[in-house]
């Protein structure tokens, strides 16, 4: 008799604990390992980054193993605001970002034209999203090779055009142009596959309705079609902003930041003063490095309350 | 003994050495360096020497990618040392000894009369009146020429003793009407137009003025640097162009095709020369002209460096090992496998080469000094704030007082008045 009540007594509780530890704890336990990369490989850097840029250190621990830099609070901001080197590679950022986005409209257009029935398409579809299958280093050197003075193509067509070659990558005012060029090459090629499977999803029964009410060309794609292509837009927008943003290899590879500085960009910048061969300045690296995560937040913060919203009108 | 090691295998690789030397019962010294193949070579006989020499001692030689061991050298230097670390001399080291990583090794010097057999090289070994470390080779630079260039502009070859600046200006001038580049360069690496302000500077100031504006006291609107710059602004317009967006080895190819006429640069080069095709027939070699009259002649000849570090776990041996190093044998030895200077003076140096025998002569007989190289005398910011400088001025001179005043700011922010 006494066991039954005691089972009896234990049978409510019993399940209801383990339906709070489902409820309650599942979620965190599925969630933990993601969490704990996060964490580690996220929020400690970027929180190490900013604590960082608040001290003078040139990455040097001495013989005990002790930190050498020593507190500055805002110094490195300060100079920051004065650092001419920082406005131009800061105003090359904006060249990038506003650039970039030029691979919306051409990954968009030459998606539209590939998005066809012909024989041998998909030949077609693999040779334009060929370059982003390249990786950015082999861009840039195929770029720096062909804008190269001497025997560069371009050089040797400017030269033969206009009887005086241009090296595009020694001119300081063409040479984040000429590598913006060089980084939209791939840039477009991706766009272009995200439209191109967006396509794919336009309902055809929309664009039929649409052709019976009289609508073509400009029309069609600017108020039946783009509308759907909305989620394949939003996604193209957030790489390209990201792709502009972290340009690095390309600047890397075909300049490193010259001719003296005027290519350089954020990144780069950051690179070339904490770690380059002439970079010992750990904090002020870092400083460059927060303002280029301030700049990003700004866009990924957009973007997050964007999606926040779109989850709940759904 | 010696292995080669990267990455992980490193580990294994040293677990595995260290029981195996534990069982030969050898004292073990272990050596971090960032060779390439041919220096590497010459190491292991080095070391092979000194182990016939000194059976007792075990030299372990761990290599490194060269471009990685920047990165790598700060953090082995604190969490793991080894016995012995490559780097380069002045400015180069000054922030490892000022970290307190790379030991005092006077006593090595003192010991085996150092002070004298390394003399041209002491004072970029010293810091606060303590050397830091044991300098085994250096090359020397100059300018290299195409007799070639010469013979198509119809101009006659340089001799033994080199041209005047008038004459070298002048020369320049003629190559220009022949469609030549009198002077190639890169400045995609910008430490090629480093080294011809470099010589420009020595020349036009001296030694001591060259050394004070590398470390930061003068200024740049001084009168002295100005005339630097007047004497670079003669040489600018002769410049290859898109010299900011070629490497050095693409310089290199326009010497050789006979497109460009002289390329200031360092010994190492000349391989690059004789692999495009260049012999010692059409390959010439002077030291750089004289442009004040009077101002002692000093060279430039950047020094590689071993140094002790203090987390040395076996420093004593370690120090025997680096005493070695700096004796003639073991200097010619190596210098004669890579084709570079030692620089111990009673080494020899091979003499079927003449550029070595150029270069051995030029710095032997160098009455103003051994600079070491802008981006080695100065500090590693205020290098790079230069080398963008002198860039800038080869493309843009016309922007000359901007210039000078930025780098003017940089070394009054960098070296407080």
């Amino acid at each position: 008799m006494a066991v039954t009540t005691d089972m009896r007594a234990a049978t409510p509780a019993g399940p209801s604990v383990r339906r709070l530890n489902q409820r309650a704890l599942a979620p965190w336990l599925f969630l933990a390992p993601g969490l704990f990369m996060f964490a580690v490989y996220v929020l400690w850097p970027i929180g190490q980054s900013i604590t960082l840029s608040f001290y003078d250190w040139n990455g040097l621990y001495n013989q005990d193993g002790e930190f050498t830099g020593t507190y500055v609070g805002m110094g490195n901001y300060a100079e920051l605001m004065t650092d001419p080197a920082f406005e131009v590679s800061l105003w090359n950022n904006f060249y990038w970002l506003a650039l970039y986005m030029l691979a919306l409209p051409a990954g968009l257009l030459i998606a539209i034209f590939l998005n066809q029935t012909v024989t041998g398409i998909r030949l077609y579809k693999s040779l334009f999203f060929f370059p982003f299958v390249i990786s950015q280093v082999v861009v840039g050197l195929m770029f720096a090779w062909f804008y190269a003075p001497n025997f560069g193509l371009l050089y040797l067509l400017t030269e033969w055009v206009t009887g005086k070659g241009i090296a595009i990558l020694a001119d300081p005012d063409l040479v984040t142009f000429g590598i913006i060029a060089a980084g939209l090459w791939p840039q477009i090629a991706y766009v272009m596959i995200l439209y191109l499977t967006g396509l794919n999803n336009v309902a055809p029964d929309q664009i039929e309705a649409a052709r019976l009410d009289g609508a073509k060309g400009w029309r069609m794609l600017w108020f039946v079609v783009l509308p759907q292509l909305r989620p394949a837009t939003f996604i193209a927008v957030i790489v390209t902003v990201i792709g502009a943003l972290r340009s690095f290899d390309l600047v890397s590879i075909m300049t490193k930041g010259g001719p003296f500085g005027e290519s350089r960009v954020l990144s780069y910048y950051m690179f070339e003063k904490a770690l380059g061969e002439y970079g010992f300045r750990m904090g002020y690296g870092a400083a460059i490095a927060v303002v280029l995560f301030a700049i990003m937040m700004v866009f990924i913060s957009g973007f997050i309350w964007k999606m926040w919203r779109d989850e709940r009108e759904r | 003994m010696v292995h080669k090691q990267t990455g992980a295998l490193a580990l294994v690789a040293a677990l595995l050495l260290s029981t195996s030397a534990f069982a030969q019962d050898k004292r073990v010294v272990t050596w971090n360096a960032d060779y390439d193949p041919i220096p590497l070579a010459a190491a292991e006989a080095v070391i092979t020497d000194f182990e016939a020499a000194n059976p007792e001692i075990d030299v372990v030689l761990t290599n490194f990618d060269h471009e990685a061991y920047k990165n790598a050298i700060g953090n082995f230097l604190t969490a793991d040392p080894p016995d012995l670390a490559n780097w380069y001399a002045a400015n180069r080291m000054r922030p490892y000894v000022e970290a307190g990583l790379f030991a005092d090794i006077s006593d090595v010097w003192a010991a085996n009369g150092l002070n004298d057999a390394l003399a041209s090289s002491l004072p970029s070994m010293t810091i606060d009146g303590k050397q830091w470390g044991i300098p085994y080779t250096y090359y020397q630079w100059g300018i290299y020429y195409n007799r070639d260039a010469y013979a198509a502009a119809g101009l006659e070859a340089p001799g033994e003793a080199g041209v005047t600046w008038e004459q070298f200006l002048a020369n320049c001038e003629a190559f220009k009407a022949a469609d030549i580049d009198c002077l190639t360069t890169s400045s995609l690496e910008q430490w090629p137009v480093a080294g011809v302000f470099d010589y420009l500077s020595l020349r036009t100031n001296g030694y001591q003025f060259h050394s004070d504006l590398a470390a930061g006291k003068v200024s740049w609107t001084s009168p002295e640097a100005r005339a630097v710059f007047a004497e670079f602004a003669k040489l600018q317009p002769y410049v290859s162009e898109g010299h900011a967006a070629i490497k050095w080895q693409d310089a290199a190819a326009l010497l050789v095709q006979g497109k460009a006429a002289h390329f200031v640069m360092g010994n190492f080069a000349v391989g690059v020369f004789k692999e495009g095709g260049m012999t010692n027939d059409n390959l010439g070699f002077m030291v750089f002209p004289e442009i004040t009259a009077g101002v002692a002649r000093a060279e430039e000849a950047p020094t590689d460096t071993i140094h002790l570090t203090s987390g040395a776990k076996n420093p004593d041996d370690a120090k025997t090992f680096l005493a070695y190093m700096a004796t003639a044998e073991a200097q010619s030895k190596w210098n004669a496998a890579v084709g570079q200077l030692p620089t111990n003076n009673t080494a020899t140096v091979d003499p079927a080469d003449p550029f070595l025998v150029a270069g051995f002569e030029a710095l032997s007989t160098a009455s103003g000094g051994i600079a070491q190289f802008w981006d080695r005398d100065a500090e590693a910011e205020y290098a790079k704030a230069g080398m963008d400088a002198f860039q800038q001025f080869l493309v843009q001179p016309e922007e000359l007082e901007a210039i000078l005043e930025r780098l003017e700011q940089t070394r009054l922010r960098l070296y407080p008045q």
